[in-house]
């Protein structure tokens, strides 16, 4: 068996320690937890996860794309119901878009092991926000494991189920970048097959009309209590013994940096912020002179420590935002007087320049946005790659709130008033399929003179390549009924529909203008599949005949990672070069250069 | 060639790790696409498989897009920490060369191997400066600069190397050949454990690729003239000096307001006012690049330059 075998997370029953993601190792625990039901909707850092469960039979398990986090937790809570092991996996903010579900969902509870998996963003590597999932947690009274390894995040995976079916609730298991992201030796298992306990009909459960939830909820506070005492007396809750000076109470990754930068210190380790260990807190606090609480994000555990009358210090010396590290974490302990501060080591002061993501060369996303510059409209963006069009050179996005927002927003610009440029929306494939179809719905019923943009590169290609409805393939590469949009905006009531292809900026710059004419909502669908998935798209790459080149700087408007400078100059400017490695030969420098100087390489 | 170049230096890092009985730490940065990862998972097992505890942690999100990637591995008895602070890698890999510049600050100073690819990968936020005779904002620090100044390193050019061997996409098993002096590993351990992560049929010119990086730091170890042979190779900028000053003459007559070089300025300087003419409404931004002369359809736009100094008399 050679390594790459081995490392396949899918890779049968055998439970040698392997390398894994924190995410590989949650599918991992999903899989041997005899799950049957696993879906969810992308979104980094989480995606991996199902990609994951999805290398394992089908006949173990059901691993599904589902439209967006709603629907992914809805088909979970149906399969659990059902008397099942059921999964939805999700990134923090997706977790706003399920959240509907979850908040009623704790009242009902489950009938067999119901995990929500989610994953925070501490540092926003690559979201809009760094919500705190823990405070979801207490508001929806779910219990939330949060492992800090990835054999921690494989173990507290399988314990998850256990705890809901005891305790007849949702789990939520709390990653964040670091653990998804983070490859480490886990330890594996086989998996343990669950004897369905199918549907057993008790609409007073399942059914939450006012009378139903009403005796649901004592029941709920009465479950807070039963789990803070299940985890005070759980060995999932861990001292580390060391020095009585002080002791630190910590959860997740932050317990790695703390015992990193503090190994004799004695440390309380949380396998639940909520509900709180609160007997076992109260007895680490009486056994040190002083308490400290080191928790990324959210003071969620200092506040409940302190509302227990425990003194303790947190946010005091440790920050609120950003990802926590071993640097912050010591410094911390520095200000608090408990550590030499850290000394900061010799800086070379380079600043090389900085290197934010850029559309690909010959993104279909660059010509929608070259033409929308052009346009000078007033535009509402959405989520996806294309956000990086917020930026110069492309710099024609003006807004960008959260998954679907693009179209109603723009429905706003228009009832406002105040904007006398043509109003725009755009919004890509997947995203229009997660959130963006009712407020469609809502633009044409309530008459709004706007224009959408619908950029079909056919994939989720944010989280790097996944299918979804409009692609006409499951997660698992079957063939299944693929979505046509322009029957969907005929069905809406939008009246103005035209397909352009964006690699021709003429046309498409021309139907854009048009759409924008057009009084009432209007919709451009620009297709073009995304240059890196499902399939790498590499064609004849182009050059640039420096004699002809006249540094107008028009091709460079694109922001083209192929298109750089080159050390000829033309009057002062720089000419421009294109590297045929990275160019796949979409034309658009070609298109725009007044000179006529780009030409295939071989031509 | 035979697998088998053992070396006459000991392996530096490691020593100093072992000494401390501490994790090793190696960093590994590059740009979306380079290989930052395959190394990352080639140093994991190789360490597992030495019977040491590994974390290696990437953030990867945007890596597709051309940002910036790197990946913290840290082996040893016992590591808690996925990540390595400031002034702690034994090792920092760069597959490009700013990058590498970029993460200089976390190598262990004294100690610290710098191990680098000279290449370069402009990105366009590079060449934003569209003013006369303005350079790329890339780095000014050269390669030979920088050896200098850290106490152990080694820049050799892995992408020319690898082209030389037939596959550009083979840089990083060049310089995977150069880490491999500084760490315990043997060289058959690595060449197997590379073989399983390379495509099919890139096996053998992944191999010649690997012995190329070692045989590299051998010869810059025995030779330092050698060792800053593609350091000096780097190239330095091409500058233009001087300065130039822009004037806008726009005929309003001729001007019949089809916004064609409002829509086209690559600095967004010319609006149409309220006569439907064109005209320069940010003429600091104006980088006198003519592109407005070329496209108007009517010659109704005419590029004045004339250098600073001229202008000044």
């Amino acid at each position: 068996m050679t390594y790459r075998e081995a490392n396949v997370p899918g890779f049968g029953a055998d439970t040698m320690a392997r390398p894994l993601t924190g995410n590989e190792a949650m599918a991992r625990g999903v899989w041997e937890a005899g799950v049957k039901v696993a879906a969810a909707y992308p979104g980094t850092p989480s995606t991996e996860i199902l990609e994951s469960v999805a290398t394992y039979p089908a006949s173990d398990i059901t691993a599904q794309w589902a439209v967006n986090e709603k629907v992914s937790l809805d088909v979970a809570i149906g399969a659990a119901l059902s008397g099942v092991r059921a999964m939805s996996a999700m990134k923090h903010v997706g977790l706003n878009v399920a959240s509907d579900s979850l908040m009623s969902q704790t009242y009902i509870g489950v009938h067999a092991g119901l995990v929500l998996i989610v994953c925070d963003d501490p540092g926003i590597h690559s979201s809009q926000n760094e919500q705190d999932t823990r405070l979801f947690a207490r508001l929806a009274n779910a219990p939330i494991l949060e492992p800090s390894d990835a054999q921690e995040a494989h173990d507290f995976v399988k314990i998850a189920y256990d705890i809901s079916e005891e305790f007849d609730t949702p789990v939520i298991v709390r990653s964040t970048t670091r653990l998804s992201h983070t490859r480490s030796s886990v330890t594996v298992g086989p998996r343990v097959e669950v004897e369905p306990k199918g549907f057993v009909g008790n609409p007073q459960k399942t059914v939450s009309i006012p009378a139903n939830a009403r005796r649901a909820h004592p029941k709920l506070i009465e479950r807070e209590e039963k789990l803070k005492a299940f985890f005070a007396a759980s060995p999932l809750t861990q001292v580390d013994e060391g020095t009585t000076t002080y002791g630190i109470v910590t959860h997740g990754t932050p317990y790695l940096y703390v015992k990193e930068v503090a190994p004799d210190a004695k440390v309380l380790k949380l396998a639940a912020s909520y509900p709180l260990a609160e007997e076992t807190v109260k007895a680490f606090a009486a056994s040190v002179d002083r308490l400290l609480v080191v928790e990324e994000l959210e003071p969620v555990i200092e506040e409940s420590i302190k509302a227990l009358g425990i003194p303790c210090e947190g946010k005091v010396f440790f920050p609120r935002v950003g990802e926590l590290s071993p640097e912050i974490v010591k410094a911390g302990l520095a200000a608090a007087g408990l550590a030499e501060a850290p000394a900061e080591p010799p800086s070379y002061d380079i600043n090389p320049v900085v290197r934010p993501p850029v559309l690909c060369a010959g993104c279909p996303h660059t010509a929608s946005y070259m033409a929308l510059r052009a346009v000078d409209g007033r535009v509402a963006g959405d989520i996806g790659c294309y956000t990086l069009a917020a930026v110069e050179p492309l710099r024609s996005i003006d807004t960008t709130i959260c998954m679907g927002a693009s179209i109603a927003n723009a429905v706003g610009m228009a009832m406002a008033g105040t904007n006398k440029e043509p109003i725009i929306a755009t919004i890509g494939d997947s995203t229009f399929l997660h959130s963006g179809i009712p407020p469609l719905i809502d633009a044409v019923y309530n008459k709004a003179d706007i224009t959408v943009i619908i950029l079909d590169n056919k994939i989720t290609a944010m989280t790097g390549g996944q299918h979804h409805p409009g692609t006409g393939h499951t997660l698992r590469g079957e063939k299944t009924h693929q979505v046509s949009y322009i029957d969907i905006c005929k069905a809406a009531g939008v009246e103005w529909v035209r397909k352009v292809d964006p690699y021709d900026v003429g046309t498409l710059y021309r139907t854009i203008r048009e759409a924008t004419e057009y009084k009432g909502v209007s919709v451009v669908i620009s297709e073009r599949p995304c240059v890196l998935d499902p399939v790498r798209i590499k064609g004849q790459p182009l050059k640039v005949n420096p004699e002809g080149c006249v540094a107008c700087q028009s091709c460079m408007n694109l922001g083209c990672p192929a298109i750089t400078w080159s050390d000829q100059f033309y009057e002062g400017h720089r000419k421009v070069q294109i590297d045929a490695a990275s160019c796949i030969g979409c034309t658009l420098c070609a298109q725009l250069c007044p000179s006529d100087c780009i030409q295939p390489v071989n031509a | 060639m035979t697998a088998d170049t053992s070396l006459d230096e000991p392996a530096e890092a490691t020593r100093e790790a072992s000494r401390a009985d501490r994790p090793t730490n190696i960093l590994i940065v590059g740009v979306g696409g380079q290989g930052v990862i395959m190394i990352s998972k080639v140093l994991a097992l190789l360490s597992q498989m030495h019977g040491a505890e590994v974390k290696q942690s990437e953030v990867h999100g945007m890596a597709k897009r051309g940002g910036v990637v790197f990946s913290h591995v840290r082996y040893g008895k016992k590591v808690w920490s996925p990540t390595i602070a400031k002034g702690e890698a034994d090792v920092l890999i760069a597959l490009e060369w700013a990058e590498g510049l970029r993460w200089l600050d976390f190598l262990r100073p004294g100690t610290g191997v710098f191990v680098s690819d000279t290449r370069k990968i402009v990105p366009p936020f590079a060449c934003r400066n569209r003013k006369f005779g303005a350079d790329r904002a890339y780095a000014k620090e050269t390669p030979a600069e920088i050896v200098s100044r850290v106490g152990n390193g080694y820049v050799l050019d892995a992408t020319g190397a690898a082209e030389d061997l037939g596959n550009t996409r083979a840089a990083n098993t060049v310089l995977l050949g150069a880490l491999s002096t500084t760490l315990e590993f043997p060289a058959e351990e690595w060449e197997n454990v590379i073989d399983q992560f390379v495509p099919k049929g890139t096996q053998e010119v992944n191999r010649e690729a690997f012995r190329y990086g070692r045989d590299w730091v051998e010869k810059a170890r025995r030779d330092p003239a050698f060792g800053l042979s593609d350091a000096n190779a780097y190239e330095a900028p091409v500058l233009l000096p001087g300065e130039v000053d822009v004037e806008l003459e726009i005929n309003e007559t001729w001007c019949k307001g089809c916004d064609i070089c409002v829509k086209l300025c690559p600095e967004r300087c010319l609006a149409l006012s309220e006569k439907h003419k064109a005209t320069l409404k940010n003429p600091a931004a104006c980088t006198g690049c003519r592109v407005c002369e070329w496209l108007c359809p009517d010659f109704a736009i005419r590029v004045k330059r004339t250098a600073a100094a001229e202008a000044a008399e």
